[in-house]
């Protein structure tokens, strides 16, 4: 196997609420379709901001949450529906155990 | 290259049917899979059970497979015997749809692209026009809360498994600077165009997804951008209020408590999280703590306010 090493400063885009990605940009960077997006939105898994598709504007958020889903439905074989719900449920699971991870830490100290 | 037991991986006797196999796959997948698993091992974990599934899942692949015999052990030096795979046909010579990229020498040397079912291989000495995007790929980094407050920089070393424009497969070493911005919170995400898998046959490269994880802090706890920290008081602080100095990520500050305060009381230092738009606040958890009656001189003082304030904090427990 030939081996090479390159250094790259690499260009950082924080996937939070003030990334503002067009339904175009969300779909190359997903690598899906418009319908797919189309269908998302319609199901309430992601909101943009904008009133009609060409004015859309997805957060940072929305972005990551596509491609849990894509991950899930891929690897798990779970239907739009299921993956929606999985995702829903492991951000709550991922908000509690913070709060409890907190919590414990509070209770060590008193 | 070390033999693979793919039977032991998904945890399934060699006899196992095909819906037997499929129902392993799901439990495992459900167990191991980054979004889902807390596993400190799940990718790994996640990645052979995948690779094992590819092969099992697919009856021409399995039976290849099985003709190796039962006579390795997982980790034991392997070498493909010569002519093993004559006899199978891999309708159109391609594997079925997954990135062989992420999966092991031993898979590789059976079914990938240098091995005898390799899904690129050509007959003609030409290559098959090919072009695909890279793969995105996804990594952990952890970084500690001052970081998150202050931003940080990372050099990555990556080793990135590619598959060249005839299928071959190559590693390319990487080392990549990321600058992690101020602000970030616990499971965001940062993304890196372009820093994925490179792409087959001129195709664009993947991107590569950072996701955060902060490291616990001795001191504080964090919630989403808020801070929490605890700060012992005395009683006479609690009783007839003070200013006392609090740290904060950002340095010390003042802070009134007002008289009267309470345990557990929570006061507010607005703005003083990590920063963001809005930035966080910092919450700060008093906690009263008794000195020890430890001299006659104390126990005396303590016995001294028994007398001049006659308290009973457990009126309400009472009726």
């Amino acid at each position: 196997m030939p081996n090479r090493t390159t250094v790259v400063i690499a260009g950082t885009t924080v996937l939070d609420e003030r990334l503002s990605l067009t339904l175009g940009e969300l779909c190359r960077a997903c690598e899906v379709s418009a319908e797919y997006v189309l269908e998302l939105v319609s199901e309430g898994l992601i909101e943009p901001g904008g009133n009609s598709p060409p004015e859309w504007r997805f957060s940072g958020r929305a972005l990551a949450r596509v491609q849990t889903i894509l991950r899930l439905q891929r690897d798990l074989e779970v239907n739009l529906a299921g993956a929606a719900l999985a995702v829903d449920l492991l951000e709550e699971v991922q908000r509690l155990r913070q709060r409890v991870r907190a919590l414990e830490q509070l209770f060590e100290e008193l | 290259m070390e033999y693979k037991d793919y039977y032991n991986t998904m945890g399934v006797a060699r006899e196992a049917t095909q819906d037997e196999i499929k129902r392993a796959y799901r439990k495992l997948a459900r167990k191991y899979h980054p979004d889902v698993s807390k596993e400190p091992d799940a990718e790994e974990r996640f990645k052979e059970v995948n690779e094992a599934y590819e092969v099992l899942k697919d009856p021409q692949k399995r039976a290849a497979y099985d003709r190796l015999g039962g006579q390795w052990q997982a980790g034991q030096e392997f070498t493909p015997p010569p002519g093993w795979e004559r006899g199978f046909e891999f309708g159109g010579g391609g594997f079925t749809g997954a990135d062989a990229s992420r999966f092991s020498d031993f898979f590789d040397s059976l079914f990938g692209g240098a091995g005898p079912f390799g899904g690129f291989r050509t007959t003609g000495g030409r290559p098959r026009e090919f072009r695909m995007r890279g793969e995105d790929q996804f990594a952990r980094i952890h970084i500690t809360l001052e970081e998150a407050f202050h931003g940080a920089s990372r050099t990555l070393q990556l080793e990135t498994p590619e598959l060249d424009a005839q299928g071959r497969r190559t590693v390319s070493h990487k080392a990549l600077n990321v600058r992690i911005p101020p602000g970030i919170t616990a499971g965001q995400q940062i993304r890196l165009a372009g820093q994925g898998s490179s792409g087959v046959g001129g195709g664009p490269p993947g991107d590569l997804y950072l996701e955060v994880e902060l490291e616990p802090h001795p001191r504080y706890r964090v919630e989403g951008r808020d801070i929490y920290l605890n700060l012992p008081l005395t009683p006479w602080e609690a009783a007839l209020g003070a200013k006392v100095q609090v740290p904060t990520l950002g340095g010390r500050v003042d802070l009134s408590v007002p008289a009267g305060a309470r345990s557990a009381q929570r006061l507010r230092l607005k703005g003083r999280g990590l920063p963001g738009h809005p930035p966080g606040d910092q919450y700060v958890l008093l906690q009263i703590v008794v000195p020890p009656a430890d001299t006659a001189e104390k126990r005396r003082m303590f016995e001294e306010m028994a007398r001049a304030m006659p308290f009973n904090p457990r009126r309400h427990l009472e009726a």
